[in-house]
């Protein structure tokens, strides 16, 4: 199933990318070529096949629930693009 | 002094032939000055590296006497460091200062190693030429116009160009082994969760690891020594105590049964790598490997998998690059999601759009088991071809590549072209195994690595086939000319 202009604007939005209206045609046309490649999947017979999510089948490895971070919030904050009063600072969400 | 390995730098740190600062001096000066050609450094990072190296001498002289105790390496630019720019290879990220140091930054400096700075990547480790870095392609130092492979360019051309002994890398499809193999370099992808991916920027999480890129096995396995090991700060990192890597180096190989996979020789395969190739495994049975035909059959289905789950779990990992708490963040925006999309689609560069887009897709409502859980089960087919053949033979052996380094902007205009370079080296991501590859011959003066895989956790036995070979061979010690 190709994808059309509508469905990788759809994409797009999903994945919070501002997409430049010049460059859609060939997006559309490269991801259809990367879609053709991974289509070949379907062809394979996987039936009783248990899926694979870590190579070693480990679980999730549990700690003790106790404090185990301390609190470096000036030093996150020195980096961040907008703060104030120890706030991460965006356009206005709620008039 | 530039042409010492790291096994050679200990020995003359150890006997004061010279010492810690005086080597990253010079190291310091081959890269102000030969650099320029290659592009393989994002950062240099002069004054920590002297002071690193003044306090490693410091150390030495209170009578320490470690491996890498002095030793100058110098990091991918994923690894976090603190204090220093880590970009990632990505606008996205080129202002950001990384607030702490990754794990494997730690067991190196707490080593005594001098880290000399950040090097070239692919964007996001995305990318098989080192082509898709915001800070300009890395250039192979065996020929100036040829790209040195992906994603851990920059690591691989400065070591091959002798501006340092040994590197990190980081390996989600090949990105140790195939720059390795395209830059005469021995370069080791260990098992998944042997060494820890906390403070790596995380591409694919299933499938990322961390690893060396150095000139000799003996040499990756000192880095191993001092890289691996259980964290608890990462998930998926594995509490299992480590082999001796050095001292199973010199193991004899009598008895040692290799598989070649008959669908690592087939079609697309460069008919000079496949002569180097049968050349080495000749060099193996001088040394007592025994050989043995194996099948590898769902090897065809591996890349279409490969680019489901790699984009897919990137598309999840670069969701937190949003222009809100670190980065990138683009001017006046209009709204909250215009923050979002404009940083985003001004931060990241073309190619790992296209992966997050892909990965996106294939996240979606209703196509999840079409595209995710179906290539996770194809994972499991490829792990169980692996099973049983090591059941057989106690290696796997064949070419790290299709081909030898191609030219710069070649293969860029063709996405999927790129990707179907990775088809010997990404199995190994998707069953988790370790993989090593070793320099074996030239193709027209264009290196090429011959790839050797074991079962879990044996990296010890990589290093040791592949120092063997090393001590009947002298392809390794080749370097490229004007370096």
């Amino acid at each position: 199933m190709a994808l059309e202009r509508s469905d990788v604007e759809k994409i797009a939005h999903l994945a919070r990318l501002g997409l430049n209206e010049a460059d859609l045609p060939r997006t559309t046309e490269t991801l259809n070529n990367i879609l053709g490649l991974i289509d070949q999947m379907q062809a394979v017979d996987t039936a009783g096949i248990e899926p694979l999510a870590h190579p070693l089948e480990a679980t999730q490895r549990l700690r003790a629930d106790a404090v185990s971070e301390e609190n470096r919030r000036d030093a996150y904050q020195a980096i961040a693009p907008a703060v104030q009063d120890g706030l991460y600072l965006v356009p206005k969400v709620i008039e | 002094m530039h042409q010492l390995t790291l096994a050679e730098i200990a020995r003359g740190l150890a006997a004061k032939e010279f010492s810690s600062v005086e080597l990253t001096r010079a190291l310091l000066a081959r890269i102000h000055q030969l650099d320029p050609q290659l592009n393989a450094f994002i950062s240099v990072t002069e004054d920590l590296a002297l002071q690193q190296a003044q306090a490693a001498d410091a150390r030495r002289a209170a009578g320490e006497n470690g491996a890498l105790l002095g030793a100058p390496i110098a990091h991918k630019d994923l690894f976090c460091t603190q204090g220093v720019r880590t970009s990632c290879g990505s606008k996205i990220l080129d202002n950001f200062v990384a607030p702490y140091n990754a794990t494997v930054v730690e067991k190196l400096a707490n080593a005594g190693a001098v880290s000399l700075g950040k090097l070239n990547m692919d964007e996001f480790a995305m990318g098989s030429a080192n082509e898709s870095s915001h800070y300009g392609p890395v250039k192979n130092p065996w020929d100036l116009e040829r790209v040195p492979g992906g994603s851990s360019g920059g690591s691989a051309a400065a070591v091959a160009a002798r501006l340092l002994p040994a590197a990190t890398g980081t390996d989600t499809g090949g990105s140790i082994r195939q720059p390795a193999a395209l830059t005469n370099l021995t370069g080791l992808k260990p098992t998944y969760g042997r060494v820890s991916r906390w403070g790596m920027i995380a591409y694919a999480s299933s499938l990322d690891q961390g690893g060396p890129l150095a000139r000799t096995a003996e040499d990756c396995a000192l880095m191993l020594q001092a890289m691996a090991g259980f964290d608890p700060k990462d998930s998926t990192s594995v509490d299992q105590p480590l082999d001796d890597y050095l001292g199973e180096l010199n193991k004899p190989l009598d008895g040692l049964r290799i598989g070649l996979p008959k669908e690592y020789f087939g079609a697309g395969l460069d008919p000079r790598i496949a002569e180097i190739v049968m050349a080495s495994v000749e060099e193996l049975k001088k040394l007592g490997a025994s050989v043995k035909e194996i099948s590898l059959p769902n090897m065809k289905h591996a890349i279409p998998a490969y680019y489901v789950i790699a984009p897919a779990e990137a598309s999840s990992n670069l969701s937190r690059f949003d222009g809100v708490r670190f980065g990138y963040r683009c001017a006046n925006p209009e709204n909250l999601e215009d923050l979002y999309k404009r940083s985003r689609a001004e931060g990241f560069g073309e190619e790992v759009k296209r992966r997050i887009m892909v990965g996106t897709y294939a996240l979606s409502a209703g196509y999840y088991d079409a595209y995710y859980l179906q290539a996770q089960k194809i994972r499991r087919l490829i792990k169980n071809d692996f099973m049983a053949a090591f059941a057989e033979v106690d290696v796997i052996l064949g070419p790290t590549t299709p081909s030898p380094a191609w030219k710069l902007g070649e293969k860029n205009n063709d996405p999927v072209a790129q990707y179907l370079e990775d088809i010997y080296t990404i199995t190994a991501n998707l069953a988790g195994l370790p993989g090593l590859s070793m320099p074996a011959g030239f193709a027209d003066g264009l290196p090429v690595g011959v790839q050797l895989l074991a079962p879990y956790f044996q990296e010890a036995r990589l290093l040791n086939v592949a120092h063997r070979y090393q001590q009947a061979t002298d392809w390794h010690t080749r370097a490229p000319a004007g370096f």
